[in-house]
């Protein structure tokens, strides 16, 4: 039983390390918002490993639940200002403003 | 980012500057695990400092007393950077709605109908069950966020007319809360936040429920990304120089 409890605990720490590595090495702005969410899950399940609850009740539903959608609106509204941009290539208007702004 | 990159003629050469930040990184890494490694092993920690006071706390949970009793005055100043954060977006623009509807799918509406209950309800028994197990006022109130962001996601129209009154007065009760009940024990016990002990218990769960609904309502205007619309107009004055968006 410790036995297979510490081959899990083994195979967590690695596809955590595994995951953030992919997370931050990804050109795939959207694939490194996916791997995120599920480094969260992972680290949640790691702090209950470390008999945190309180944390990873706090990992899940913040670090997970939240950022995770704020992530996708922030890559959605990125993507509708660089579509805006191409459109209105030439005139310098107010929409090149709250992309720097954003960024 | 590779430190490796490949210029036009697709030869591999090393960028100075990542390759610096690496060494950099690598030796605070370094520094880092040789300080780790000196550190004394098995300290015990406060734990039975904790669980001889926990009589006294008013709850039964070690890390609800620590967070909210033992050292209150570290969660409040959390609940007000919460605050600031909120206050920040809000300075900046309006909440971007998307114009025109939308056609939705009942299939969709029936889940949110469904779900968004189930959530407040959750997050009101995490706040509850933060007295004695695991859970609180930070854990209800980001389920209530998400309750919030699941409502907001979903994009019904009564959002887009939210007045901005009561979503101040929510923003606002956590820290006002916690902020009187620190006042009422200045008074009373002559400390910040040294709570009366026969009614400590209350104490805390009326500063959690209030916090828990002041956290749920700042992550999902932070997620909302903007204040409501009939908030302060855009009056171009001086004085406000983000300048919101005029859209």
């Amino acid at each position: 039983m410790n036995l297979i409890i510490s081959l899990f605990d083994i195979v967590l720490v690695i596809t955590l390390l595994w995951l953030a590595w992919s997370m931050l090495s990804t050109e795939d702005i959207f694939k490194a918002v996916v791997l995120f969410i599920s480094f969260g899950l992972l680290m949640a399940l790691a702090w209950v490993r470390m008999r945190a609850p309180d944390v990873a009740l706090a990992e899940a539903a913040l670090g997970t639940g939240l950022t995770g959608p704020l992530f996708f609106s922030a890559l959605r509204r990125m993507e509708r200002l660089r579509q805006d941009e191409r459109r209105l290539d030439t005139s310098e208007d107010r929409d090149a403003d709250t992309d720097s702004e954003q960024e | 980012m590779p430190i490796l990159t490949r210029n036009r003629n697709n030869r591999k050469r090393l960028d100075p500057y990542l390759l610096l930040l690496f060494f950099f990184v690598a030796c605070l890494v370094l520094w880092l695990g040789a300080i780790l490694c000196s550190l004394p092993m098995g300290v015990p920690g406060l734990g039975k400092e904790v669980a001889s006071l926990q009589q006294r706390s008013g709850v039964q949970s070690p890390v609800t007393a620590v967070l909210l009793n033992f050292r209150g005055y570290d969660t409040f100043l959390e609940v007000l950077v919460l605050l600031l954060a909120v206050i920040g977006v809000w300075s900046m623009t309006l909440a971007p709605f998307p114009s025109g509807e939308v056609e939705k799918s009942p299939v969709q509406l029936g889940v949110v109908r469904l779900l968004t209950p189930l959530m407040v309800l959750v997050g009101a028994y995490l706040v509850w069950q933060g007295s004695h197990l695991a859970g609180g006022a930070f854990q209800g109130g980001a389920v209530l966020g998400g309750a919030g962001v699941l409502l907001l996601v979903a994009e019904l129209p009564w959002l887009r007319s939210v007045p901005s009154l009561p979503l101040r007065i929510a923003l606002l009760a956590g820290p006002l809360v916690f902020f009187s009940v620190a006042l009422y024990c200045l008074l009373r016990q002559g400390k910040f936040l040294a709570y009366p002990q026969d009614t400590a218990g209350a104490f805390l769960l009326i500063i959690e429920t209030a916090c828990a609904l002041s956290i749920g309502v700042t992550l999902a205007s932070l997620f909302a990304g903007g204040r409501p619309d009939d908030d302060l107009p855009e009056t171009g004055t001086p004085s406000d120089p983000q300048g919101g968006r005029t859209e």
